[in-house]
């Protein structure tokens, strides 16, 4: 097999088990069903990893060109793989989280009539992520990006019964189509100013650009280069969940936990991630947007950890942490830290999985109750689960030697050594961040596995507030005699699996990802202008050093404070949280976080209100009056009638025929012989030409 | 002249062909009625092996034959493959419908293979008396077999129509042909087009053939104001018939005017491409707008075909290679998508029972999901709606006309398949949003049905990869047109 | 210039003379042998069994048309096969097998009407 066929058979192995599963789900039953999927991705995930080796040791980067689609004026649209070694890590790490997600869900779907239809969908999602990744233009970077998108807003709308989950497909649909307006936009400067949609030829065109000017409105001109990348950049703020972009990925977590912990985790949003690094030959010369990217990563970070702290939903924790640890990586990015960026990414990946797995497996021990008020104490029922978290939350909030700590350790020092203008309000949000990832981390660790056994005082029924679901789907919460008991093993293994490189991962793969030359050739870095790699590259060389260090420096006691601040609040005094919570409120703190800073409430009754208030006036107007009435109906009528009138042409008779036939040729006889005899004046032939060949 | 001097060789397709039906047409004589199969097989049997030879015979480099009366080039060979495809599907859906008729005959099977040769001479005739032989041979079987249905008042009005306009055409076209006889003094394609490009021979002579001759193609095809025969004949024709008046001819059309005007008459382009502007423009406007008014689904196909042979005019009116690739791909096409369209109004003909009337595909989709979906395919193609190969083949002759800077064509062209796309569309909510109101049963046998189906998907399967046959129907017209 | 028409003028002349001269030989001749006994069979003109001066929309049969059809279709052959007896000696086997595929063409078309009965009258 050569290279290229491997290349594609990687995402035509998922896409062929999801149509198997899709089309036929039905006929094959359950068992088949899991068993192509599974075997798709499986196959996937080892070429991949093959891949990753055949990288490792030496092989060529692949850029090539699989099938031209269309060709329309000179501009090709293709389908190309370009593989190299970012794409081969992001190969890997979507495919093992995808093949870890496929047997997972084995075991947490089991019960549900929609099976076949989910494993089909996360396959094709597998595929479509792969497409994105491994793509070497625009045109399949956009299929990807709004085909896992599409598969996004399927699965959570997967129980399409609830009204909140539609609500929440919805919203994540539209939300998303503002970022890809401007991701659309950003595409369109590229074609028109660059010629091509190839990755390589616009990389290598893009320092020819770099002072060009392009005129918006009259009067201004801005920098073409900082204009393309913002708006490439809120293509990514919309996948990526960034503020202000990010309502839609809390209310996400409608959908089926394993597709929380694969797509709304673990990967699809980490594809704007994915994409600007890919990006960083453009996005290093703009001074601009890099600014703007590292000032919405750091809102991003801090703000949306707050609101982790006050949730009570076990998964919508893990869903605001993973909106602060996407700004982490927004931030590095922004501090030209690219490598960084991708390295959290792949670390992140991992522990973010393991927890939102180890959540699910909560939620099934639970009897589908997500409320962590409502558990405690869970360690001694569901040993691996309890386990396998600990070790995803202490990777989480940075603990020495553990993955998240050196990736996330890394991005705190690039942007202590960037020089952009917002980088001392990104090392203050990255710092505070710390705290706050360790306090909401360890706030749902001890309240779901310590401390007392409160799902026996709940009983049976209980409120489920923001979050009521439907009760003919699932039963919720205990019965009163009921214990929790720990998951069958399709689901335990996956956590198992997940938690070993969330513990190791980090320390193997940072001496080569960040200080070797894994990514040379791949990112760009203007070392000059941007020395923050510099920084990390120092430490990063010696990753066991790294860690002892660690014990000496500003975010490891952070963080502890953070997990000591969690401890005495939920372990020791439960009732200082109460307390606090009482005076927080009074200065209307607690109802701003309640009220995820009014964002929801601004865009629903703000933007959505007069997007809908201005739909009914063109509805009405425009629409109805104007359009259904004067153009459609009016120019159906007109074509009704001029119909009506054609079709009595059509006589039946056959001299009828016969004559049109005559009189046609005689017009052309005489008109033709007429030009060219000059009958009508030697004019004529001028005049006749330019009527019929008029240029635009 | 000797035998090696004929180069007869490189007709093989064409002489199997011919001596195969002559074979066929005596062995139908001893078979009984029961035992037609054998003739259908053979008859199958017939155009699996002209396809091969073919196949076989494929030269990229034009290659002369007959004292350079015949050619085999890339557009002759390519255009005979698609209509030996298109007749055998012809044959493969129309058994049953003719069974249940009294037209599944033997002279149904040899009268097809005999236009099929004529369309295959018409494809291969550089000499213009050979073109006139080939089509004479085509309409004159298609005159008969229009006529089959020898008790139905509507085939033999039809047929009657068709003869009568089909003569006058012919007429026409051989009056044009002597003209340019007179003119230039050559019958050949390739002299005639030397000789008038060089500025030789009687101008105003010329040009009188030229109209006639843009006459009698404008006829065969069916533009405007040539039309007229065609919704009577696609209505009266059994469905069968209609089929393959509508699908392979059109290929054979198209090389006929790709030899006439492309080689023979390019020197005169500027002056065809104006007549071709009108007959283009008039095709447009009245076939999608008749079209709209149809109660039955051949006449609605019957001016969707006149609107379709505008699209096929637009692209030849561009004069170039590239116009010409465009409008080989779109009558390549069309022919699929329309031989798709009649099998499927034949798949629901049984009978006694036309299914002729769009009220009769009510709830089609309800009832028959699978054959829904593919009619739902075959409409969308012929709408144009992406992904299906009917938009490909739209796009690439719209972008050989705005290449050629007239826009305002392009834009009218756009306009007219908009309105179009209303009676497609019509169809397919009748299938799927309406309730049957008759009871719909499938005729046909299963082998028609797979190959029904195979030839739906095509379609779909075409449009996502378009590329691969533009650009061997772009190489073939660049091959082919200098000698 | 103008003799190049000359044979047209012959073919004018002679097409002349056939039409006129057995018209004027059986008149003359039977003017002088024959014995004028006239009836009115004998005087009403024969024109393959129709009235010669009628309505032009009588029905006949179709029958006449399908024999008149098969007929030229056959007799049209002589046309190509008399001056291919010309110069046959020139065309040598190229021509002889030529006319042989033409000849061969033509018996299975006669053998599709023969076995359809396109020959029986009734």
């Amino acid at each position: 097999m050569d290279m290229k066929t491997i290349y594609l058979l990687i995402p035509l192995a998922p896409l062929f088990g999801a149509l198997v599963a899709g089309l036929f789900g039905w006929a094959i039953g359950r068992r088949a069903a899991h068993c192509v999927t599974i075997g798709g991705v499986a196959v996937s995930f080892a070429l991949s990893a093959y891949v990753l080796n055949h990288m490792l040791s030496g092989g060529e980067a692949y850029n090539g060109t699989v099938y031209t689609w269309l060709s329309i004026n000179g501009v090709d649209f293709n389908v190309g793989f370009l593989v190299d070694t970012l794409t081969a890590m992001m190969m890997c790490v979507v495919t093992f989280v995808s093949l870890m997600v496929h047997i997972y869900t084995i075991g947490y779907m089991h019960e549900d009539p929609g099976y076949q239809r989910f494993f089909s969908y996360i396959s094709l999602f597998t595929f479509s992520m792969l497409m994105l990744v491994m793509a070497n233009n625009f045109v399949q970077l956009f299929f990807g990006w709004e085909a896992v998108g599409l598969v996004s807003y399927l699965l959570i709308g997967f129980w399409f019964k609830r009204p909140t989950a539609t609500f929440a497909n919805l919203k994540a649909f539209l939300v998303n189509r503002v970022g890809d307006f401007g991701f659309l936009l950003g595409i369109g400067l590229v074609l028109a100013y660059f010629g091509s949609l190839d990755y390589a030829e616009v990389f290598a065109k893009a320092p020819e650009l770099k002072d060009t000017t392009i005129t918006l409105m009259t009067g201004h001109t801005w920098s073409l280069m900082a204009v393309t990348c913002i708006l490439l950049f809120v293509g990514a703020m919309g996948k990526s969940a960034q503020f202000p972009l990010h309502v839609w990925l809390p209310d996400s977590m409608e959908g089926p936990t394993p597709i929380s912990a694969l797509i709304h985790a673990a990967t699809m949003v980490t594809a704007g991630i994915f994409m600007v690094a890919r990006m960083s030959p453009m996005f290093e010369l703009s001074e601009t947007a890099l600014n703007f990217v590292l000032v919405i990563g750091a809102i991003t970070a801090l703000f949306m950890g707050f609101l982790g702290i006050i949730q009570n939903d076990i998964k919508r924790v893990v869903a605001y942490s993973t909106l602060s640890q996407l700004g982490y990586m927004t931030v590095a990015l922004g501090a030209s830290a690219y490598s960084v960026a991708v390295f959290h990414l792949m670390t992140h990946a991992f522990f973010k999985a393991l927890l939102f797995l180890a959540a699910g497996s909560v939620i099934m021990g639970m009897h589908h109750d997500q409320d962590i008020r409502n558990m405690g104490g869970l360690r001694k029922y569901m040993k691996i689960t309890w386990i396998t978290s600990l070790i995803g939350s202490l990777a989480l909030i940075g603990t020495p030697f553990l993955s998240g700590f050196y990736s996330k350790d890394s991005i705190i020092l690039a942007v202590e050594a960037s020089t952009l203008p917002g980088a001392g309000f990104a090392q203050f949000a990255v710092l505070a961040g710390v705290f706050v990832t360790a306090f909401y981390s360890f706030r749902m660790y001890f309240l779901v596995f310590h401390g007392k056994e409160r799902w026996m005082e709940q009983g049976h029924h209980h409120a489920h507030d923001a979050d009521a679901h439907d009760e003919d789907e699932h039963h919720h919460g205990l019965g009163p005699n009921d214990k929790p008991h720990e998951s069958p093993w399709v689901v335990t293994l996956p956590l198992v699996l997940l938690a070993i490189p969330s513990l190791v991962i980090g320390y193997l793969a940072i001496g080569p990802m960040l200080a070797g030359d894994f990514f040379k050739n791949v990112i760009f870095v203007n070392h000059d202008l941007h020395p923050a790699m510099e920084a990390v590259i120092h430490h990063a060389h010696d990753a066991f050093h790294m860690g002892l260090h660690a014990f000496a420096t500003l975010p490891f006691w952070l963080a502890a404070a953070g997990v000591a601040a969690a401890f005495v609040f939920y372990m020791v005094k439960p009732a200082l949280p109460a307390a606090i919570d009482r005076v927080f409120s009074k200065i209307g703190v607690r109802k701003l976080l309640e009220q995820k800073y009014y964002m929801d409430h601004l865009y629903i009754n703000g933007f959505a209100a007069a997007g809908r208030g201005l739909g009914t006036v063109l509805w009405k107007v425009g629409d109805a009056i104007l359009i259904d009435g004067l153009l459609v109906n009016g120019s159906a009528k007109v074509v009704g009638f001029v119909a009506s009138i054609v079709r009595r042409l059509q006589t039946g008779y056959i001299y009828h025929y016969a004559f049109a036939m005559i009189i046609g040729g005689l017009v052309f006889i005489t008109v033709w012989l007429g030009v060219i005899l000059g009958w009508f004046g030697p004019e004529a032939r001028e005049w006749i030409g330019n009527l019929l060949y008029s240029r635009a | 002249m000797t035998w090696t001097s004929l180069n007869a060789g490189i007709a093989l397709p064409e002489i199997f062909l011919l001596c195969a039906t002559c074979a066929l047409l005596l062995i139908d004589l001893f078979v009984s009625d029961a035992r037609r199969g054998v003739t259908h097989a053979l008859a199958l049997v017939t155009l699996a092996i002209t396809g091969v030879l073919l196949w076989c015979g494929y030269s990229p480099a034009p290659e002369l034959a007959f004292s350079a009366m015949f050619v085999a080039d890339p557009i002759a060979t390519l255009a005979k493959g698609g209509m030996v495809l298109g007749v055998a599907l012809v044959l493969i859906y129309g058994r049953s419908y003719a069974a249940d008729r009294g037209i599944y005959k033997g002279e149904l099977y040899s009268l097809t293979l005999f236009s099929l040769s004529g369309m295959m001479v018409m494809a291969s005739a550089v000499n213009l008396l050979t073109l006139y032989v080939g089509l004479e041979l085509l309409s004159l079987s298609l005159y008969a077999l229009v006529a089959l249905q020898r008790d139905s008042v509507n085939a033999t009005e039809s047929a009657m129509k068709y003869f009568v306009l089909g003569a006058l055409a012919s007429g026409m076209l051989l009056y044009g042909m002597s003209m340019i006889y007179g003119a230039t003094g050559s019958l050949n394609v390739y002299e005639i087009g030397h000789r008038l490009l060089v500025g030789e021979g009687n101008r105003l002579l010329a040009v009188f053939g030229l109209v006639f001759i843009v006459t009698g193609i404008a006829f065969k095809l069916g533009a405007v104001p040539f039309h007229m025969w065609v919704p009577d004949v696609y209505h009266g024709a059994p469905t069968v018939i209609t089929q393959l008046i509508g699908s392979a001819p059109k290929l054979a059309a198209f090389a006929f005017i790709i030899r006439l005007l492309a080689q023979a008459l390019e020197g005169f382009a500027p002056d065809w491409r104006g007549m071709l502007i009108v007959l283009a423009v008039l095709s447009l406007a009245i076939g999608n707008l008749s079209a709209i008014a149809q109660s039955n689904i051949k006449r609605m196909f019957a001016y969707s075909t006149i609107s379709h042979m505008g699209f096929l005019l637009l692209g030849i009116l561009v004069a170039n290679p590239v116009g010409y690739s465009a409008s080989f791909f779109y009558a390549f096409t069309y022919v699929l998508t329309a031989a798709a369209g009649f099998g499927l109004v034949m798949l629901l003909a049984r009978n006694g029972f036309e299914a002729d009337q769009l009220d009769d595909y009510k709830g089609l989709a309800r009832k028959h999901p699978w054959f829904g979906f593919m009619m739902l395919m075959v409409m969308f193609s012929m709408a144009g709606i992406p992904v299906f190969v009917g938009f490909f083949a739209k796009l690439a002759v719209l972008k050989a006309v705005v290449n050629l800077g007239m826009v305002w064509l392009a834009v009218f062209a756009v306009m007219m398949s908009l309105i179009g796309a209303f009676y497609y569309l019509r169809v397919v909510k009748l299938m799927y949003f309406d309730e049957p109101v008759n009871d719909i049963t499938l005729s046909g046998g299963l082998g028609a049905k797979i190959v029904l189906s195979l030839n739906c998907l095509a379609l779909l399967v075409m449009g996502l990869f378009p590329n691969y046959l533009l650009s061997m129907l772009n190489d073939a017209v660049v091959f082919s047109l200098p000698l | 210039m103008l003799q190049n028409y000359f044979p047209i003028l012959m073919f004018l002349v002679v097409g002349v003379l056939v039409g006129v001269v057995p018209m004027l030989l059986g008149w003359g001749v039977g003017k002088v042998l024959g014995t004028v006994n006239p009836d009115p069979a004998k005087l009403s003109p024969y024109e393959c069994g129709f009235e010669a001066f009628e309505d032009a929309r009588m029905q006949f049969d179709v029958r006449y048309y399908l024999v008149a059809i098969l007929f030229i279709l056959f007799d049209l052959e002589v046309a190509f096969l008399v001056p291919w007896a010309v110069v046959l000696d020139e065309i040598g086997m190229f021509g002889f097998l030529s006319m042989m595929i033409f000849l061969a063409v033509l018996v299975v078309g006669f053998v599709y009407e023969w076995m359809k009965g396109a020959l029986e009258w009734e």
